[in-house]
């Protein structure tokens, strides 16, 4: 059913339009007063300056690596599973694959892409990532010459994404096993 | 008379006196024994009788058909039974019904028998405080690998940590490491930390499979499964042993760190490799198989299936599939080839046509074979496959539908007599017109080394006269096949076929029990599925109306068929039917 909605009289001052034209022109004016008399500039050379971006600001979401510059993610697939644009792909190592470049973790993706054309920054790969090793960074301005550029790889989403130390949990756990006594029997 | 489909007889069960229990204050009627794993009448157990009432009771080590181990302690329940006077008489309440005194502790569920009027409790405070705690303490030394874990998805840990597990763990201690990655055969990867120590794998392998491989070592914390040293676990039904076991201990390494099984699309298939034709579970994503899994039928398989069988996927995804259709070595496309055909097969006079179809075809396109065959007075034949078989799953006959071949008339109880006849046909110039469907009949004889991927472990393809000579001499050689080899080199026209995982249809395996399968993923190229195109043809040949879709030749095949009638396409369900073979 539709729903009419009343709209308010006009008054007669502002059906002559003169009042609101009136008020453009004064914001014009003031503004070429600020910027051609008072020499302030109100604009940014953008691309040239940049924006200072609030803290917790979601750009492109990067890989990151550990304070050792091994790769954080082990290829559990949550984010690609929760991304809701489906922009994230993951190749699983597979058995004989890819080994983990860090110890004790067994497994890391054998590759890892972003389509940054599809991405629409939502927060949800950081969020659920296990590892913590994704993160949305800084980046807002993504440009390339093709389609197929804006799919990031995995060594271009860890050079871009730094690194990010943390709780280096595999490597813990790994302490914790050689610290005990050696496993009694050998299997 | 033919004797209508039924389904399988069996023994008609002893008469079992029914006794009434509560489970969570519903009354029901539970049997006093069910047969157990080995198929033996044993008192009904309480996890059983929960069964019965659908409640669900959690439990790592109770597996259906295992031995009952009762180690886990997960499926404690509090109980009651009906209290007896000092004179030995049940106390009667005032209303008239029994006095029950609940017990003073819980018992596992898994492995105490019900008794009549027996009160189970599963959902008391009590009960979900014993089980926090148990899982409290299965997690203690629980690594959390669940990141790099590949049970994640289809882990009891998981799931019963949702229902009552704790968000953060009160241990402070040290966890207690074990040895990660071990490789316990050539299948099956272990990883100790993770075990919960349920004993599911030892007895499965040690009862089920009659390969005592595994056991428990080391003392207290430092308990661990492992095989006799030096001696791998190496037996046809190890990748069983990762199906059943809980947790991520035991995991395949064919699928390890292959795809986290959330993504997986599951389809209910059943497995060719022999004529068994256990029930399975195809995995697939993106239209790539992942993994083979069994389903339970226990007219079939049971839950198990073997790891030969299991493994035997990877042919379907090979990069060398026939993808196109070619007509003298020109690629065609399938309008084209099969007017062709169709044009050749209705000039071709009676006699001129022999038909050799593979019993790896399903039952409807045999059935639309056996229909030009009777169009064109043709002779057929199939060809047997043997090799090794045991005492549990594996067949000799390394046929999925050997028996469908025989219902639907392409060969004779004896496979392969007519081979001989077709070769003499073909030298004699009788036969012209050669039809063969997914045999490559060039290869005689082969050893275990020569087979492609698509033949199973050591199987022997019968002698018969066919060789490229006689196949030379033929006007017109028509060959669909899924994989390429020498004939379909030879053939004049080549027809792409699919695997059972990208078609419908039926096998009717070793016992006569006619069973349908899914397609799991889509044909690469122009591969189309057999009875899609057998139908085009038998439609074209016979002036015959056929049906488009699968349910409606399936329907129109059991008409047809005495073995088959009765059966339609929608009662087979899930698990099948067996008719008289």
């Amino acid at each position: 059913m539709a729903i009419t909605v009343n709209r308010k009289e006009l008054t007669f001052w502002e059906k002559l339009y003169l009042p609101a034209i009136v008020g453009g022109l004064k914001v014009t004016m003031r503004h070429a007063f600020n910027t051609l008399i008072r020499r302030k500039v109100v604009t940014m050379e953008y691309p040239e300056q940049k924006w200072t971006l609030p803290t917790g600001y979601r750009g492109a979401p990067y890989l990151v690596k550990d304070q050792d510059g091994d790769t954080k993610c082990v290829s559990c697939q949550l984010c690609e599973f929760v991304c809701p644009p489906k922009a994230i792909r993951i190749t699983p190592p597979g058995g004989t694959g890819l080994k983990a470049d860090r110890p004790n973790a067994e497994k890391m993706p054998a590759e890892f892409e972003i389509n940054m054309l599809r991405c629409i920054f939502c927060g949800f790969c950081q969020e659920v990532c296990p590892e913590e090793a994704i993160f949305l960074q800084k980046d807002y301005s993504l440009t390339a010459l093709s389609r197929g550029e804006m799919i990031y790889n995995k060594e271009k989403l860890l050079t871009l994404g730094g690194v990010s130390p943390g709780i280096q949990k595999w490597k813990h756990k790994l302490e914790e096993a050689e610290a005990q006594e050696s496993f009694p029997v050998k299997i | 008379m033919p004797t209508a489909a039924t389904t399988e007889t069996k023994p008609a069960a002893p008469t079992i006196e029914k006794i009434k229990v509560k489970v969570d204050g519903r009354e029901i009627e539970v049997p006093r024994l069910t047969a157990d794993w080995s198929g033996k009448l044993t008192p009904t157990t309480m996890i059983q009788a929960c069964e019965l009432a659908k409640v669900d009771v959690p439990h790592y080590c109770w597996h259906p058909q295992l031995p009952v181990a009762g180690n886990c302690r997960m499926c404690l329940v509090e109980y009651g039974m009906p209290a007896l006077g000092p004179d030995r008489k049940p106390v009667v309440n005032p209303d008239g019904t029994l006095k029950i005194a609940k017990m003073p502790r819980p018992a596992i569920a898994c492995a105490t028998p019900i008794s009549p009027n027996m009160e189970i409790y599963t959902t008391t405070p009590g009960v979900k405080q014993m089980r926090e705690g148990v899982l409290e303490s299965l997690l203690i030394n629980h690594p959390l690998d669940c990141p790099i874990c590949d049970q994640a998805g289809e882990c009891k840990l998981q799931e019963y940590s949702v229902d009552y597990g704790q968000s953060a763990s009160r241990f402070v201690e040290a966890k207690v490491h074990k040895p990660k990655a071990v490789d316990l055969g050539p299948r099956i990867m272990f990883d100790a930390e993770r075990c919960v120590l349920c004993t599911r794998c030892i007895r499965f392998t040690r009862d089920v499979a009659h390969d005592d491989a595994l056991g428990i070592i080391n003392r207290g914390s430092y308990n661990t499964i492992s095989t006799y040293p030096g001696m791998p676990f190496d037996n046809n039904y190890t990748l069983n042993t990762v199906d059943i076991c809980p947790v991520g201990a035991l995991t395949s390494k064919d699928f390890r760190f292959k795809m986290r099984v959330w993504f997986l699309k599951e389809t209910r298939s059943v497995c060719t490799s022999c004529a068994t034709g256990c029930n399975i579970i195809i995995g697939s994503r993106e239209e790539k198989i992942q993994r083979y899994t069994p389903r339970e039928n226990d007219a079939v398989n049971g839950p198990w299936m073997c790891d030969a069988g299991r493994l035997n996927y990877r042919w379907i995804g090979r990069e060398d599939r026939l993808k196109d259709v070619f007509v003298r070595g020109q690629k065609s496309t399938w309008t084209a080839a099969l007017n062709e055909l169709s044009d050749k097969l209705k000039k071709a006079p009676a006699g001129s046509v022999a038909i050799v179809a593979s019993a790896r075809q399903t039952n409807e396109e045999l059935w639309l074979l056996s229909k030009l065959k009777t169009k064109l007075g043709a002779i057929s034949d199939s060809i047997a496959r043997t090799g090794a078989e045991d005492k549990l799953l594996v067949n000799a006959d390394k046929n999925p539908n050997i028996n469908g071949a025989r219902l639907t008339g392409i060969c004779f109880t004896e496979v392969g007599i007519n081979l001989a006849k077709i070769a003499n046909g073909i030298e004699q110039g009788r036969i012209k017109t050669l039809i063969v469907f997914g045999e490559n009949l060039v290869k005689h004889s082969v050893s275990t080394k020569d087979l492609s991927e698509k033949e199973t472990i050591s199987e022997v393809v019968e002698q018969h006269g066919l060789t490229v000579e006689l196949l030379g001499k033929l006007d017109t050689l028509i060959v669909s096949d899924i994989l390429p080899n020498e004939t379909t080199k030879l053939a004049h026209y080549v027809l792409p076929g699919c695997a059972h995982a990208e078609k419908r249809g039926t096998f009717t395996n070793t016992k006569g029990r006619v069973q349908k399968f899914m397609k799991a993923v889509e044909a690469p190229g122009d591969a189309r599925a057999e009875w899609e195109f057998l139908h085009d043809l038998v439609h074209n040949v016979t002036g015959q109306n056929g049906f488009v879709t699968v349910e409606g030749l399936f329907n129109e095949m059991a008409k047809d068929v005495p073995a088959f009638n009765g059966l339609t396409w929608a009662a087979l369900g899930d698990t099948g039917v067996t008719v008289q073979i």
